[in-house]
């Protein structure tokens, strides 16, 4: 074991994001932008605040443009990436044997994140916590309403994690694993180079040794892994800031509540924008334009008088005049939305153009 | 010279025009910018020697005095309301009325239905019946339908060189022709002694049979089947077939539908009625559309095409309105769009709202296709998609949708409506 350079991180990636399509038919998940940052990259600025040196990336496919595009932003942060591919799918716990070779490279503690979780990534607390109890590993634990959807982790007061019960019946505990862990190189050991669930083969057993504790997370936390959770996720993330770095948000005239803005974005005359709206860069809004809680994605045109909730509009989609949409409707690239028509729950593929009213919830081929 | 009848019916009829005609009578809902008989009433004062229209129906006098006093002083012709007693069918009610309408002697008179709209040809219908008149009663005007509708309409197997209607029958049950009376005529003083006739044949029947429909009047006539359906093979009723616009009104979605002809028709005859976004009203206007002077508009909206705006209506920046009808003093709030609706006398719809129905036109690609006027209920018992309509006084709130739903009068709405039916 040696003991280069600083820490490293294994982010999950995965498959192809099927559950954010249609947006992720033009943009590999990571990329696409939450919050007007490409989602991976919250987790990869976070990690390098707390000096990880190294992030791995363990992915299932190729994608040049994925990695062509995260090395770029990589460097800016000093940071170096590396794509760790499967040659099958190997579950949540497979890639990390199969990364073991660079995440041995130190014998420090290394990060493990599931890269659709968004939340304000408490990472040196959760350091300090790993390094107090000082056993093999550390599950970001996080307090849900409605904990019978989830398995659910149980811990006795020091934090020392018992058991997992999957979707649980009676309430025995509110607490959901969050898809972030810090662990010691050890755990490598107790991983085969097989398709594996570290959820459901390692943790347990760590468990059972008594070497898993929980760090409970304050504050937001989602996976913004399919459209709805995407635009809940955006909101809390905006909460997150107006109590942090308020600054960043924006402010001008029409503007109600947390609003996100690129300097680059062109708003016009007597428009309503917010709660909730993240505007991308290029992105241009005519006169007259009102949205709520949605996302408009880089170089997109919302033409005047239209009016949109619940909506994240794809890179460079036209949006007509006198349009309504709604009921999380989501717009992949370069979608042509006609005048006056309107869309509610529409998920419309890349390239569309939509001449007439889609007025229940359905997949545009 | 000549007079007029327009048949108006009275409150009981035109439940399918409802919510509409539930705070003014059907025969005045304005299409176009006018009260729907004031177009039948232009058609008339059209006709040279015209000297005398005659309106008949059950509608309490209250309901269109100041609508006849209006039309007394707009034109140059005699106009009355002449009051039923109750229901008396569409020839009880002119047999009733014979003395005012045969008074002064004149060469023929026209009959109208209230609740058609058309580029009535009455003078064409005139000529042609004059030509005839030695040996017809009536002319009745008719226009082709298709074989699946005609059984909707009174059909008329009609002579191809003689034009005699040979047969007729009121909404047969299997095909007869596919010629329709549009129910426009134009009779001789004479048909009265037919009438005459049938009355007392009717009333005899009336008073010998203990099981006689007790809810009709002893005077009960229809024109088609007491008068038409006898007549007919006799030599005495001819048909003239129109190609002219011709449309029943019986439902809100019909009137949709003949605001557009009757704007069409401004083009030609009142180019003056029609906006152009020129004059007071700055906003961008696409053809055909009414509006009227007293309308506040603002210079952002687009209004068109085939729309009607009735007085003092207030309209904001950035709306749009298209093949709809605004009813006096509406409000339409900023940013709003209005699509296939009826917005009622002193409704307000707010910010960023969206109105929208759905029509139901006759099938462009059918020939002589006539307006469906489909039943409120599908067999499901959900509602026909069908124009959107407010009654009066009816508020909408910022950021809604209305979408193929009827709201009744006075309704204040919190939420977004989608093919509902809102008491």
């Amino acid at each position: 074991m040696g003991n280069e350079g600083g820490m490293r991180a294994l982010i999950l990636v995965g498959g192809y994001g099927t559950r954010l399509r249609p947006l992720t038919l033009s943009r590999p998940k990571p990329l696409v932008e939450f919050a007007n940052k490409p989602i991976l990259l919250h987790q990869v600025e976070a990690l390098v605040k707390v000096g990880v040196t190294e992030v791995i990336l363990a992915v299932s496919y190729r994608a040049e443009q994925m990695e062509q595009e995260l090395t770029v932003e990589a460097e800016k942060l000093g940071v170096n990436m590396i794509f760790s591919h499967e040659t099958e799918p190997l579950g949540t716990a497979g890639p990390i044997a199969l990364a073991r070779d660079h995440i041995k490279k130190s014998d420090k503690p290394f990060f493990v994140l599931n890269s659709d979780i968004i939340c304000d990534f408490p990472f040196q607390k959760l350091i300090d916590f790993h390094k107090a109890h000082g056993k093999e590993g550390t599950i970001v634990v996080t307090k849900v309403e409605e904990p019978s959807k989830y398995g659910v982790v149980v811990y006795d007061d020091k934090k020392c994690i018992e058991s997992f019960v999957e979707k649980p019946q009676e309430f025995i505990s509110n607490k959901i694993n969050a898809g972030l862990y810090v662990l010691n190189p050890s755990v490598i050991n107790r991983i085969e180079l097989r398709p594996t669930s570290i959820e459901k083969e390692v943790f347990p057993s760590m468990a059972k040794d008594n070497e898993l504790y929980a760090f409970e997370l304050e504050g937001f936390w989602m996976d913004v892994g399919q459209p709805k959770d995407f635009l809940t996720g955006m909101c809390l993330y905006l909460k997150h800031l107006r109590n942090s770095n308020q600054d960043k948000l924006y402010s001008g005239p029409g503007v109600i509540g947390n609003v996100l803005v690129d300097s680059t974005a062109k708003i016009g005359k007597s428009c309503q924008i917010g709660p909730n709206v993240t505007i991308g860069p290029g992105v241009v809004i005519e006169d007259g334009v009102c949205i709520k809680r949605s996302t408009v994605l880089r170089d997109a045109v919302i033409r005047s008088n239209t009016w949109l909730e619940n909506c994240i509009i794809g890179w460079k989609c036209s949006v007509g005049q006198w349009v309504r949409m709604e009921g999380n409707t989501v717009l992949g690239e370069d979608v042509i939305v006609k005048d006056e028509t309107y869309i509610n729950g529409g998920q419309v593929l890349p390239h569309k153009n939509i001449g007439d009213s889609v007025r229940t919830p359905q997949i545009i081929m | 010279m000549l007079k007029a009848v327009i048949l108006i019916g009275g409150p009981l009829k035109g439940t399918r025009f409802r919510p509409l005609s539930l705070d003014i009578p059907k025969p005045l809902f304005p299409v176009a910018g006018l009260p729907l008989i004031q177009h039948h009433i232009e058609a008339c004062i059209a006709v040279t020697n015209l000297k005398e229209i005659l309106i008949i129906g059950f509608y309490p006098v209250t309901q269109l005095q100041q609508f006849i006093n209006d039309m007394q002083s707009q034109y140059k012709v005699i106009i009355k309301y002449l009051q039923e007693f109750t229901a008396l069918g569409t020839a009880g009610g002119l047999y009733h009325f014979r003395d005012q309408i045969r008074s002064g002697s004149p060469d023929a008179f026209f009959v109208l239905n209230g609740d058609v709209c058309a580029d009535f040809p009455l003078t064409e219908l005139y000529e042609f019946h004059r030509e005839r008149s030695l040996t017809s009663l009536m002319t009745v005007m008719s226009t082709e339908a298709t074989r699946q509708q005609s059984l909707n309409f009174g059909c008329m197997v009609v002579d191809k060189t003689t034009q005699e209607v040979t047969h007729y029958v009121e909404k047969p049950s299997s095909y007869v022709s596919t010629s329709i009376n549009c129910g426009i005529y134009v009779f001789s003083l004479k048909i009265f002694n037919f009438m005459g006739e049938t009355f007392n044949i009717k009333q005899e029947e009336y008073y010998k049979n203990d099981n006689g429909n007790v809810n009709k009047d002893a005077g009960y006539l229809q024109l088609e089947q007491d008068i038409l359906t006898p007549l007919a093979g006799t030599g005495k009723i001819l048909a003239l077939q129109t190609t002219n616009w011709w449309s029943q009104l019986k439902t809100a979605n019909s009137a949709i539908y003949a605001n557009r002809h009757y704007l069409g028709l401004y083009k030609q005859k009142h180019p003056e009625r029609l906006a152009t976004g020129k004059k007071a009203e700055q906003c961008t206007i696409i053809a055909d559309v009414h509006i009227d002077p007293s309308a506040t508009i603002d210079s952002t909206a687009v209004i068109g095409p085939n729309v009607s705006i009735g007085p003092d209506v207030v309209i904001e920046a950035g709306v749009r309105i298209k093949e709809s009808i605004i009813l006096d003093s509406a409000f339409i709030g900023e940013r709003s769009l209005i699509l296939h609706s009826i917005i009622g006398r002193n409704s307000r719809v707010g910010k960023w709202a969206r109105v929208e129905g759905t029509p139901s036109d006759p099938d462009p690609n059918k020939p002589f296709a006539k307006m469906e006027n489909p039943k409120l209920f599908n067999n499901d018992g959900r509602l026909n998609p069908s124009i959107t309509i407010l009654g009066c006084s009816v508020s909408v709130p910022s950021e809604t949708i209305l979408l193929n739903s009827i709201v009744l009068p006075n309704k204040e709405l919190s939420r977004s409506i989608k093919n509902e039916i809102i008491l």
